[in-house]
């Protein structure tokens, strides 16, 4: 009767939910209690080409308090803050968090606890119930702001990234990449994230692990930068705003890439204080922005083997034609000047070149025109980014008849051919860009592409795409930039000479206006002093060196640092010596430096 | 005294003859109950006596003792003290409610502090005994045309709805649930004519509107989310969901004895009172929830067949009283953590760790084997007989 009803239904019920849908609710409890908890990778170390850690991985250690285990949390933070350095702030925020939540959650007191003060807890423990120190790992850049524009640095993950489907992100206090190498390799530091199954029960209390598949270290990532150069360049820039960079020309490596005034990296790792970064971008020297790859610089003198090697390539000039300079040049009603008042009188090319004299380029560019220089520059390098793996590269500017009508919209003016003749005007280049020219110049046949991240796989010396220049065209103004520097006689930049036998350079100086010259200027002849920081001209200067066998491409940008020949020339001297000297250093085995010279 | 005058009239079974006939195989059913409950409880506790299995022990040892000397009280003497008895409970039912008024909220209990013991007093579950005993009297007194008659409800609706009025105040919708289906199943089965259960249940569905006005707001919410308990899985659900996948989990075999993660994870809520069977079923599976439920089948049985073999309206009545209350506590608990009905805070008998119903429920066994040891004894009937 309603009793057999009755237990039939309830039987009836047990062998739906245990037998019919036992498998679904087996796999509803395995959720309940099963947790999946991420293990963070350990990021890839960025090490220079000798395997020195630029940006490694450094063991931290924050204390933790379990306030299960502890009478009174009050009384545990009293005896902790007479043992380390705990602000009022800390205690109410931990007493805060110790309430909100469970109490078998570890809350943390304070991170980043130097060694004396992680002993002096750890020798204190009996007397500190429930208060653990928990080691972790954070990111460290040895070399602090030395090499802050290669590395870049890591910070806390954007809303930007957040999007990403990488579960990683999500987990408080992980870093990415923000800048530099470190964001660009971002994938390949980052590693793998590990997993861990844990048994928890309904108040998350971690019971047991039951599964554990560790994290997958990010991969290391070797840089071509040579360390010991990078600080040598650093420190020869010393406090002057500008850039560095020295290239091996005939593989590309990046040897140093400096810009200055730089950041200390670390401090955005640990998170920056609102003034600290205010102070950053306030800066008038810009030390954030990586000058050597996003500064862009009218290239001034420096240009002018571009337009000499136009003019040779289309054979409007012969090496040896000269022009009289008497100061000054003519173009319809205007007048324009040569750097040197009273002129030079009969300039062939190499003589041009070695006094940098403006006239001669005036108009040698007047009979060129500007689309040919343009070309000319191009192959050079000049106008496109050399996608060299860093954040930030600008491409600087080679104007053309076509851009001007184009993006300003009037038609060009002979003019403005003779301001680019003398790398002013319209035209822009990047020191990374200066040093490519270099670097081509260098090495003569090849269009050599700068790198910043060792190939591990690849050939030694990638491959470029041919230079395409007469080899009687280069020797020109290889010879005019020898003479430069020296050439006792005019050499504008004889002062900077390598004197160390079979490490000489070739180079060339620049000096890029920062306004207009007025001829109320002209006749002051003020003094350096005199003239207002962000009011005096750039100081440039491209080199390579050895004279015979080039190697070494180097260009400096000193930002307001006044003449060329003064202010960078010495700077990129002493660099490329110094880059020659660490030649055994870095190929000790290899007399040749690892590829077979050339000869010139 | 002659020999067979000794089976009539108070007082004369001997205590041996009393033993003799004492229902040693309900006590039997009873013991092998309360040891799956008891293991229960120990695993509940993780493996571990403390806290439940041995105040369980304890308390079963006193209710076996408790139901033993019921059984022995000559059965026309508790028939005597029926309607007293059931005034009583009305009397704490009322103190509770007064008491309840006065304090803070929900008070089912008084608080008994005697020197030396301490504990807490249920009017609501002493009622259910109650208000056996007094329809069991009532109908005793009646013949059968009498109890054919409508009139004769009168008296047992007042007995069921006045003490359930009481506890839906406290509020305690599980106990008033039990209290009217006792009641109403026992008047059944006292022979009251099928038309006026009917009639009831008509107007019952008709009043349903009235009573759920009435509920409180998570009484409402227990039965709102029985209809859904996935539209609030950690809320007022949470209670349903956990203990379907705790069941469904265990399989047909279980997860083995100590082994049951819903339950010893706390996901499971209550697994030591009303959730007990969830527990059960999830560690020893669908084998073992039936063998429960067998047990359970027996002593059913067992109180059927008692209530058949006595020769008194009075016994038989009580019997099927205790019956009754008893299968409604099983059915309810077990088909409420099944998901069959909504979630009412009914205890799983014998099993589940709580001092008042196993007490109530020793009490009534206590009743069951008294009616069982004085089967052929003729119990007088009406107001003569007067409880004093």
């Amino acid at each position: 009767m309603g009793q057999v009803l009755l237990v039939s239904g309830l039987v009836g019920r047990l062998y739906y939910l245990q037998v019919v849908e036992a498998d679904t609710y087996r796999m509803l409890a395995d959720d309940n209690r099963i947790n999946m908890r991420l293990l963070p990778p350990l990021r890839g170390r960025i090490t220079d080409r000798f395997g020195e850690g630029i940006a490694i991985n450094r063991q931290t250690y924050q204390l933790v308090l379990v306030s299960e285990q502890t009478e009174s949390v009050a009384d545990t933070l009293d005896r902790i803050a007479a043992l380390i350095d705990l602000s009022e702030s800390d205690i109410r925020w931990v007493l805060k968090e110790t309430s909100r939540r469970s109490d078998f959650v570890p809350v943390t007191v304070r991170e980043g606890l130097s060694w004396s003060e992680v002993t002096r807890i750890e020798v204190n423990l009996p007397e500190l119930p429930g208060v653990l120190i928990e080691e972790g790992q954070s990111r460290f850049y040895p070399y602090s702001e030395l090499a802050a524009h290669v590395t870049g640095y890591v910070g806390a993950v954007s809303e930007a990234e957040l999007t990403a489907a990488d579960p990683l992100l999500e987990l408080p206090g992980f870093r990415t990449g923000k800048n530099g190498v470190e964001k660009i390799f971002e994938t390949e530091l980052r590693g793998n994230a590990g997993t861990r199954q844990v048994e928890v029960n309904a108040y998350g209390r971690v019971i047991r692990e039951i599964a554990r598949q560790d994290a997958a270290t990010g991969e290391d990532l070797t840089l071509t930068i040579d360390m010991g150069l990078q600080g040598f360049a650093a420190r020869t820039l010393g406090e002057e705003a500008g850039s560095v960079v020295v290239m091996d020309l005939l593989n590309g490596d990046v040897l140093a890439l400096v810009s200055s005034p730089a950041f200390d990296p670390n401090a955005f790792n640990q998170g920056l204080t609102s003034e600290a970064w205010q102070a950053l971008l306030n800066d008038p020297k810009a030390p954030l922005i990586n000058k050597a790859i996003a500064g862009q610089y009218p290239p001034g003198s420096t240009f002018k083997m571009i337009v000499a090697m136009a003019a040779l390539e289309m054979g409007l000039m012969a090496p040896e034609d000269t022009v009289y300079c008497p100061g000054h040049y003519t173009l319809g009603n205007h007048t324009f000047h040569c750097w040197r008042r009273w002129g030079h009188g009969h300039v062939g090319m190499v003589e041009a070149l070695k006094q940098s004299c403006d006239v001669y380029f005036y108009d040698v560019a007047h009979q060129v025109g500007v689309d040919k220089i343009a070309e000319m520059a191009e192959r050079f390098g000049f106008g496109a980014v050399t996608n060299i793996e860093l954040t930030g590269e600008r491409a600087g500017l080679v104007p053309t008849k076509a851009w001007k009508e184009s993006v300003i919209g009037e038609s060009w003016l002979g003019g403005e051919t003779l301001n680019v003749a003398i790398g002013q005007g319209y035209m822009l280049a990047t020191p990374m860009q200066l040093a490519v020219m270099a670097a081509r110049l260098g090495n003569g046949t090849s269009k050599v592409m700068p790198r910043i991240a060792r190939s591990t796989t690849g050939p030694d010396v990638p491959f470029f795409e041919t230079l395409n220049i007469d080899p009687e065209v280069l020797a020109v103004v290889r010879e005019g930039m020898v003479a430069v520097v020296n050439d006792p006689v005019g050499g504008t930049a004889y002062g900077a000479r390598i004197e160390d036998e079979g490490m000489e350079m070739a180079g060339k100086t620049g000096t890029a206006q920062v306004r207009r010259i007025t001829t109320a200027d002209r006749e002051a002849n003020r003094d350096l002093e005199d003239i207002p920081w962000n009011e005096r001209d750039h100081a440039l200067f491209v080199a390579y060196a050895p004279l015979h066998a080039p190697r070494y491409a180097c260009a400096v940008v000193i930002e307001h640092g006044g003449g060329g020949s003064t202010a960078a020339a010495p700077v990129a001297r002493d660099v490329l010596r110094e880059a020659q000297r660490r030649q055994s250093v870095r190929w000790p085995h290899d007399d040749a430096g690892g590829l077979p010279g050339q000869e010139v | 005294m002659v020999a067979w005058s000794g089976r009539f009239g108070p007082d004369n079974l001997s205590l041996t003859e009393k033993l003799g006939a004492m229902s040693w195989g309900l006590i039997a059913l009873l013991l092998l109950t309360a040891g799956l409950g008891f293991a229960m409880l120990y695993s509940a506790a993780g493996g571990e006596l403390r806290p439940w299995a041995l105040a369980q022990m304890i308390r079963f040892a006193l209710g076996l003792a408790l139901l033993l000397s019921i059984a022995l009280i000559d059965i026309s003497r508790i028939h005597r003290f029926a309607y007293v008895i059931y005034a009583l409970a009305l009397v704490l039912l009322i103190a509770v409610e007064v008491k309840g008024s006065i304090g803070m909220g929900a008070q089912r209990w008084i608080e008994i502090d005697l020197p030396g013991f301490r504990f807490q007093l249920q009017p609501s579950e002493i009622m259910k005994i109650a208000l056996v005993l007094a329809i069991a009297r009532y109908f005793h007194g009646l013949n059968a045309e009498q109890t054919r008659k409508w009139t004769s409800l009168i008296v047992p609706c007042l007995l069921i709805c006045v003490p359930t009025a009481m506890v839906m105040r406290q509020p305690d919708l599980g106990t008033a649930v039990m209290i009217v289906a006792g009641g109403v199943t026992l008047m059944f089965l006292a022979g009251v004519a099928l038309r006026w259960f009917v009639g009831g249940a008509l107007l019952t569905l008709g009043s349903l509107p009235v009573a759920w006005s009435l509920l409180h707001d998570y009484q409402k919410q227990r039965v709102l989310t029985f209809w859904d308990p996935a539209s609030d899985p950690l809320g007022a659900g949470y209670h349903i969901t956990q203990s379907k996948i705790a069941l469904g989990s265990g399989g047909l075999f279980g997860k083995g004895f100590l082994e049951g993660t819903q339950s010893h994870l706390s996901f499971l809520p209550e697994k030591q009172t009303d959730f007990i069977f969830t527990m059960l079923a999830e560690e020893l599976g669908m084998v073992g929830a039936l063998l429960l439920i067998a047990l359970y089948l027996l002593i059913i049985a067992y109180g059927f067949g008692v209530a058949l073999r006595s020769s008194s309206q009075f016994g038989r009545l009580l019997a099927l009283g205790v019956v009754v209350t008893f299968s409604l506590y099983v059915f309810i608990n077990i088909a409420m953590v099944t998901g069959l009905i909504p979630v009412v805070g009914v205890p799983l008998p014998l099993i589940s760790y709580g001092g008042t119903a196993m007490i109530t429920l020793m009490v009534g066994f206590g009743l069951l084997a008294n009616v069982h040891v004085h089967r052929d004894m003729p119990v007088g009937r009406g107001s003569s007989q007067g409880p004093f």
